[in-house]
């Protein structure tokens, strides 16, 4: 049994987007979605400082100040792309016209609680940017995250104890392991990794997991992770 | 005659008063007024309430306003970035107050007070530590939270272009807060890469029309 990796985590979640939605990416884990579109699909991506339709840097590309995304790292416009305010963004965001929300996790509940913006032992400032009008905003918000913390622990979990960003939002979890949607019924695994028993993912969780009965193996191309020497941020960017 | 220009920053913001509420453009350092804030944080005004998304990078612009014991307490979505250092120290030592307030609620409460709207409900931070304390209101069956509009007495932003009226154009996406500060303020004073003549701006393209904007100073060109 392997666990996927990041980029193999991003793919899954690229190929669950369907040809022709507006999709906002948060910032983190959530960004690599963008790298593993299929090329058949036209999706447009949102950022919350006043883009729609805009790509990563290309080899080579220089960086643009005024031209960046709400992580403040450098992209480039497609054709077909738009600029507007924030006010109308949010309005974008908190009126329903997204599609999609992919946001990383720090715990999500059986009830689609979602906690991703503040841990409990922090002492520096809060920061909650966007997550919050994100969450009740999109159509359906997915979330991709690992399976457990470093420690072990499960992020999917019974009840969340971090703070919340919002209640009963997310409709669905990519995992390193397994994809999982939030029914009516539950928390229902669509897709497991091979080698992985389905007992074995639930003593990984905290939260009741039930298989549905037409699950499949959790399949992804091999895309290896480039090791890259860590960088350090440069002032103003997240 | 109608003319909004100002020769210096300085000029710009000499009468700006202790206490004022000053809502600030920009999204880190993209489309931040940074030589407006600098020039209000020579003036060492005291007791400044600032609206804003982010808290500043490095001692310039909002950072510089910090620093210099201008403001008591910043209202923003997402203070803590690379370079947010003087914000941490003001905020560890308790001798800066936080609101936190969602991205999207900033831009609507600015909207809102820009409007004439006192307050408005909305889904987000229902049922978060942040809308502790709000009234909850339900409607067709779901849970909406109270916020109150924010109206500035005075808006610092940053444009591309700007005529002798007071219209504002941006460049790509330093617009971002840019346009919702400078409707949402009783004094609002652009800084732009370059003044134009009146006309040059196509009225179909104009973003902040004059009506908003009480003062405009050149000071630099886009990228120097």
């Amino acid at each position: 049994m392997t666990p996927l990796n990041r980029n193999q985590m991003a793919w899954r979640v690229a190929h669950d987007i369907p040809d022709g939605s507006y999709v906002n990416l948060g910032v983190g884990m959530p960004l690599a979605v963008v790298n593993f579109m299929p090329d058949d699909r036209d999706i447009v991506f949102h950022s919350e400082n006043g883009l729609l339709g805009m790509r990563d840097l290309k080899p080579g590309e220089e960086p643009d100040s005024e031209l960046v995304n709400a992580g403040k790292r450098p992209v480039r416009m497609l054709p077909g792309g738009a600029f507007f305010h924030h006010a109308d963004s949010f309005l974008m965001i908190r009126g329903g016209h997204l599609d999609f929300a992919v946001l990383g996790a720090y715990e999500v509940a059986e009830n689609g609680d979602l906690a991703n913006w503040r841990l409990l032992d922090s002492k520096s400032a809060p920061a909650v940017g966007g997550a919050m009008d994100l969450v009740y905003g999109a159509k359906k918000v997915l979330v991709i995250c690992e399976h457990n913390s470093k420690d072990g622990s499960p992020k999917i979990v019974k009840e969340a104890k971090l703070p919340l960003t919002g209640r009963e939002c997310v409709s669905k979890i990519f995992t390193d392991h397994a994809v999982i949607e939030r029914t009516g019924d539950g928390m229902v695994v669509r897709e497991m990794i091979e080698g992985l028993t389905f007992d074995e993912l639930q003593d990984r969780t905290g939260a009741k997991l039930r298989l549905a009965n037409d699950w499949k193996p959790l399949i992804t191309p091999d895309l290896p992770v480039e090791e890259r020497p860590s960088r350090k941020k440069q002032v103003g960017e997240i | 005659m109608i003319d909004k220009r100002r020769q210096t920053a300085d000029e710009a913001v000499a009468d700006i008063k202790d206490g004022s509420t000053v809502l600030i453009g920009g999204f880190g350092m993209t489309g931040e007024p940074r030589e407006l804030c600098s020039a209000l944080a020579a003036r060492k005004v005291r007791g400044l309430t600032i609206v804003t998304n982010n808290a500043g990078s490095g001692e310039f612009g909002i950072g510089l306003l910090m620093k210099q014991g201008c403001v008591d307490k910043i209202v923003c979505s997402f203070p803590r970035v690379p370079g947010s250092v003087v914000f941490e120290e003001l905020y560890e030592a308790g001798k800066l107050e936080l609101e936190m307030v969602p991205q999207g609620t900033i831009a609507e409460r600015v909207r809102a007070g820009a409007a004439g709207v006192p307050a408005f409900f909305t889904r987000t931070s229902w049922g978060t530590p942040l809308a502790e304390g709000k009234e909850v209101r339900t409607f067709d069956g779901k849970e909406y939270v109270m916020e109150r509009a924010i109206r500035g007495d005075v808006a610092l932003v940053k444009a591309y272009k700007g005529d002798r009226w007071g219209n504002l154009v941006y460049a790509k996406s330093m617009r971002n807060f840019n346009p919702v500060m400078a409707m949402g303020a009783d004094l609002t004073i652009a800084q732009v890469s370059e003044i134009v003549e009146l006309g040059e701006l196509d009225p179909e393209h104009v973003i902040t029309p004059g009506i908003f904007v009480n003062r405009v100073v050149q000071l630099e060109a886009l990228n120097a």
